[in-house]
């Protein structure tokens, strides 16, 4: 639904160059293991796996069954067993499980590990201790990026935000380098970076160290992409608490959209099967109503509806030669478009039953709350009855979460009475959930006595005075505070708006969230990008606790002319919501001239940072 | 924190950002059922299936990855004997796509040849070295077990996946050294190869007495100790940094493992007097509580009274979740008890500390029959709500005589033409019409 008036967004980069990297370097792998051979998959990488390979392509190299790592006994017969894996020491021991009930059954055969994207020195630590060092063959499949549309890309890591952000783990820091590093052979070099955010900053450090090592003839090329802005999460977990109403957002909350795809179930189909659904730009009517809130959608939709029955309609005045022509041109495309358009309706109406169920006008209602800071105890007591309705564990922790980041921490008597309820009412081994996210911050007790006073911005003052040099820990838990009620105002994330929102034709990117609330994380990057700099946020920056920087490459031309400095790469490290997206999809298309970020993502995780799962 | 109530009404009032409303008899759910008439409609000029993807029954398209293993675990169930599989036995779970094999071995040859000049192509000149990733490591790179690397070296040429020897590294200066390197680039995965060295080669009391002051290296330690189980180390290492909570919580989280209801039981009653922090001890006191009664079940012991005793459960959540269960059985008697109460006169009144809009609700879903939701609808306070739930439920004498009491004789003329002709309903609404006793408001 594009409207007269806005610009389009520049054409992304061919980012399908990523996929055929990676396919032949697979096919080279599984070279390096000449003859027939099992492979053994790790369920994390199936997903990325079936978007760049399929098992013809693995028959062509030999390769004979395909198991899911599990754990169950192997039934292989094969002489030769290739595991495909993520890192990981468990993956390690798995094989190591393997390759000794083959030595007790006195039976030998061939093992190759292929990680992805990289290796580890734990793992080679673990065959080690294993005493199967040798007996192993180890290698490297550096698939780090997957483009999953055409205007975003994904990491595919969804460990990335637990490990970094709760276990304060930087082993996937040199891999964001690495993606960084080969983006930037294919499409760089990029005239301006930004960033804010400790791992964003520290990624950006390695990247850097690594290119100065390369450093060769690709400065004489014309880049196709401008600029690059790095994004912590932690920068912003408001926007990702919140409940989704653009189609996509809201496809992904009901239905999860897992690696670009997704599980519509018989309910949807109106048959007997499930289907698998890819959700990119291919699928002509999600790509129409994708980036829309969902009150918009119906009206398309039902149009849609019309227009085809019209077009098939057509074919009643035909004569033969006429009919022919019809059934060999255009036939197919309608059919497509009629199974797109009936799976689509299916979904909004499963859920729109969903929904109602679970008094979603209520859910928002509160989150609006939250988000201005009103009626604060309404929506404290809100919260309260949805743990007991037992409405859903993940919802539940998520107001909560959003309730004591809005504010600062909740005061002590809520933090209490909340967690009592919640354990009560969902399992009290969630303790231990309720242990990790206090550690990272999202669900905090205010300490007693205290509210965000003169005293808390003096210490979040002495906190990010750099001449303080190291942080200790005392201040650095202070530090965490998310003084969202200061960014806010100082943003205007809060739209003041007379009469109605216009949810038809948006005026800013608000929209996303029915016109309530602009995600801070695309503000900030909006504000940057308008200002080529970082000048006149010093007040913001403060309040995220700082981190920020701006680096020009002198070695790039910036010349604004160029269409390929329009594109901007945001990298979200520790993941971002469909609702970021498409409101960077509106900043792209919205703003003229300099700043019109496209965005292409790295995502590091999908959808919930909100949750940290309690083992 | 709040401002003037009116402040808060005229917002919602106004309210720019309206919720969308999600309710059944909405206009938008009429569009979109339209829609999916006209759709359906078209169903039989096309016949779904004929030039559609192929897929499974479990919905993955035929030959994808994620379905070929699900093929190959159904195939291991029943094992592979007899005749039939004898020789062509591993084959069994691929489909044999006739076309695409002898294609494929067509292929075959160029594509181990040809791969990376294929991309070259299509990539102009650029590095290809820069993204071409090191496949085979020359033997070289194994043989410097003896240079003399400096930390900083050490570390970079870690970074970079080569096999560097740390044996050397003796003096816990140069240890040090090492690991604070590691921490400057950033590198997690060298961090933690690096601790991994020193946990081996230094005494636990030193090694933690160091890490003390290096946060981040003592995440890593933390994060390594965990991912790989070494639950006693990790224990020393918490109650070294006096971090008793930590102590506690990870050896509840231990609990998870156990299948067994017994000894997990038993684990529990072993985690009370660990050093929690107050709240949590009460928490992990219900916990084992709670299995204790399970494992009983009693009758006395385990009434819902009783229960709500014993764990302290507030009023809401203990309604909340009693009136769920009775409804869920039917038990339309049990749900009234639950909300009547008698006064010292024996009077008898309906009370819900979670509001009767609810009730309704949890009585809806568990489609309760029309005289028992209409009971609740009755008792709902706010007016509005009231007349909204009565509507969608179709509580006739519960509108009537809400539009009866607000004396709203155009509303109830309104909803008479809603009810059915003739019906018991619709006389009520015309003798009420006609009572010359009411003041109509219109």
């Amino acid at each position: 639904m594009a409207s007269p008036g806005r610009r389009d967004a520049p054409e992304p980069p061919d980012f399908a160059v990523l996929k055929r990297l990676a396919r032949d370097q697979l096919v080279y792998l599984l070279e390096q293991l000449p003859g027939r051979k099992d492979l053994f998959i790790d369920a994390d990488l199936m997903s990325p796996l079936d978007r760049i390979a399929n098992v013809s392509l693995l028959k062509q190299h030999e390769v004979d069954k395909l198991y899911k790592v599990e754990n169950k006994p192997v039934v292989s017969t094969s002489d030769q067993l290739c595991f495909l894996v993520r890192p990981r020491i468990r993956n390690v021991k798995y094989v190591a499980d393997v390759v000794h009930a083959d030595k007790a059954a006195g039976r030998s055969r061939k093992y190759k590990i292929i990680f992805s994207p990289q290796k580890f020195y734990v793992c080679e630590m673990v065959l080690e201790e294993e005493g199967i060092y040798g007996d192993v063959t180890c290698d490297e499949w550096s698939f780090y990026l997957l483009p999953l549309d055409d205007d975003l890309i994904s990491m595919e890591l969804p460990e990335f935000f637990r490990d970094y952000f709760l276990e304060g783990d930087h082993r996937w820091i040199n891999t964001v380098a690495r993606a960084l590093q080969l983006l930037s052979s294919l499409y760089g070099p990029f005239a301006k970076t930004y960033g804010i955010g400790r791992c964003a900053k520290m990624a950006y450090e390695l990247w850097r160290e690594l290119e100065e090592e390369v450093e060769g003839d690709s400065q004489a090329r014309r880049p196709e992409i401008g600029h690059i802005f790095f994004v912590d999460r932690d920068m912003d977990y408001v926007t990702a608490l919140c409940s989704q109403v653009v189609y996509e957002g809201l496809v992904d909350d009901t239905f999860r959209i897992k690696c670009g795809s997704v599980d519509f179930g018989p309910d949807i189909t109106s048959g007997d099967r499930s289907i698998k659904l890819l959700l990119n730009a291919q699928d002509k009517v999600f790509a129409e109503i994708r980036n829309e809130h969902f009150t918009n959608v119906f009206g398309f939709l039902s149009q849609k509806a019309r227009n085809l029955q019209a077009q098939y309609d057509r074919r009643r005045g035909m004569d033969i030669k006429q009919m022919k022509n019809f059934v060999s041109q255009e036939l197919k495309g309608l059919k497509q478009e009629h199974r797109l358009l009936s799976l689509h309706i299916g979904a909004c109406e499963s859920i729109m039953k969903k929904k109602t169920k679970q008094d979603f006008q209520e859910l928002i209602k509160t989150e609006h709350s939250l988000l201005e800071g009103f009626d604060i105890r309404e929506s404290a007591s809100f919260i309260e009855e949805h743990i007991d309705r037992q409405v859903s564990p993940i919802e539940s922790l998520r107001l909560m979460c959003l309730l004591s980041i809005t504010e600062n921490g909740l005061i002590p008597k809520d933090y209490r009475s909340l967690k009592t309820q919640y354990l009560q009412s969902y399992g009290p081994e969630h303790l231990l959930t309720f242990h990790n996210l206090k550690r990272i911050g999202l669900l905090t007790e205010q300490s007693p006595g205290e509210t965000f006073t003169a005293v808390e911005s003096k210490v979040s003052r002495l906190v990010t005075d750099r001449a303080a040099g190291k942080l200790t820990d005392a201040f650095n838990s202070l530090a965490r505070k998310s003084n969202f009620r200061g960014i806010s105002k100082k943003l205007g994330l809060i739209p003041r708006v007379d009469g109605e929102y216009n949810l038809k034709m948006p005026r800013d990117m608000a929209y996303v969230f029915s016109g309530a609330y602009v995600p801070l994380s695309c503000k900030i990057i909006e504000q940057v990008l308008e200002r080529r700099s970082w000048l006149g946020l010093e007040e913001v920056v403060r309040l995220l606790n700082g981190n920020e920087f701006a680096v020009t490459d002198p070695a790039v031309e910036d010349n604004p002319t160029w269409e390929s400095q329009r594109v901007i790469l945001v990298v979200f490290l520790g993941g971002c919501t469909f609702s970021e997206i498409s409101a960077l999809r509106f900043l792209g298309k919205e703003k003229v001239a300099e700043t019109v970020p496209d965005c292409p993502l790295a995502r590091g995780e999908a959808k919930d940072p909100a949750l940290p799962p309690s083992d | 924190m709040s401002r003037a109530r009116a402040d808060e009404d005229e917002y919602w009032h106004s309210s720019k950002c309206r919720a969308f409303t999600f309710d059944d008899d909405d206009d938008e759910l009429c569009q979109l059922k339209e829609s999916k008439r006209a759709v359906n409609s078209l169903r039989d000029i096309v016949d779904d299936d004929d030039d559609l993807e192929r897929v499974s029954w479990s919905g993955e398209p035929v030959g994808s990855i994620s379905w070929s293993i699900k093929e190959t675990a159904s195939s291991s169930v029943s094992p592979p004997e007899g005749s039939l599989q004898k020789g062509s036995s591993s084959y069994a779970a691929l489909p044999k796509q006739a076309s695409s094999y002898s294609l494929s071995s067509f292929f075959k040859g160029r594509n181990k040849l040809g791969s990376f000049q294929s991309l070259s192509d299509a990539l102009s000149d650029a590095g290809v070295k820069s993204y071409a990733p090191e496949l085979r490591r020359p033997k070289a790179d194994y043989k410097d077990y003896s240079s003399d690397w400096s930390p900083k070296d050490t570390v970079r040429r870690m970074q970079r996946g080569k096999v560097c020897s740390l044996e050397r590294f003796r003096s816990l200066q140069e240890k040090l050294m090492l690991l604070d390197e590691a921490v400057a680039v950033h590198d997690g995965n060298v961090i933690t190869a690096v601790l991994i060295f020193l946990k081996r080669t230094l005494k636990k009391e030193i090694l933690f007495r160091e890490l003390e002051v290096r946060q981040v290296a003592l995440r890593h330690l933390i994060h390594f100790l965990r991912e790989s189980e070494e639950q006693k180390l990790l224990l020393d290492l918490f109650r070294f940094l006096d971090r008793t909570e930590e102590v506690a919580l990870s050896q509840y989280r231990e609990h998870l493992n156990i299948q067994d209801a017994d000894k997990r039981k038993e684990f529990l009653k072993g985690c009370i007097g660990l050093p929690f922090s107050a709240e949590d001890a009460a928490h992990v006191q219900d916990h084992y509580t709670l299995l204790e009664r399970q494992i009983i079940i009693e009758g006395t012991f385990s009434s819902p009274t009783n229960l709500k005793k014993t764990f302290k459960i507030p009023d809401k959540q203990y309604v909340l979740t009693a009136l769920a269960a009775r409804a869920k059985l039917r038990a339309w008697h049990d749900v009234d008890a639950l909300f009547t109460t008698k006064n010292w006169l024996g009077y008898t009144k309906k009370r819900a500390p979670i509001g009767f809009h609810r009730v309704v609700e949890v009585l809806q879903r568990n489609n309760a029959p029309v005289q028992v939701v209409q009971e609740y609808v009755r008792l709902v306070e706010d007016v509005d709500t009231r007349l909204n739930l009565a509507t969608k439920y179709k509580c006739h004498d519960v509108v009537i005589d809400t539009y009866r009491d607000l004396k709203d004789r155009i509303q109830l003329l309104a909803y008479r033409c809603k009810v059915e002709r003739g019906s018991s309903e619709e006389d009520k609404i015309d003798s009420i019409l006609s009572n010359s006793q009411i003041r109509w408001k219109n």
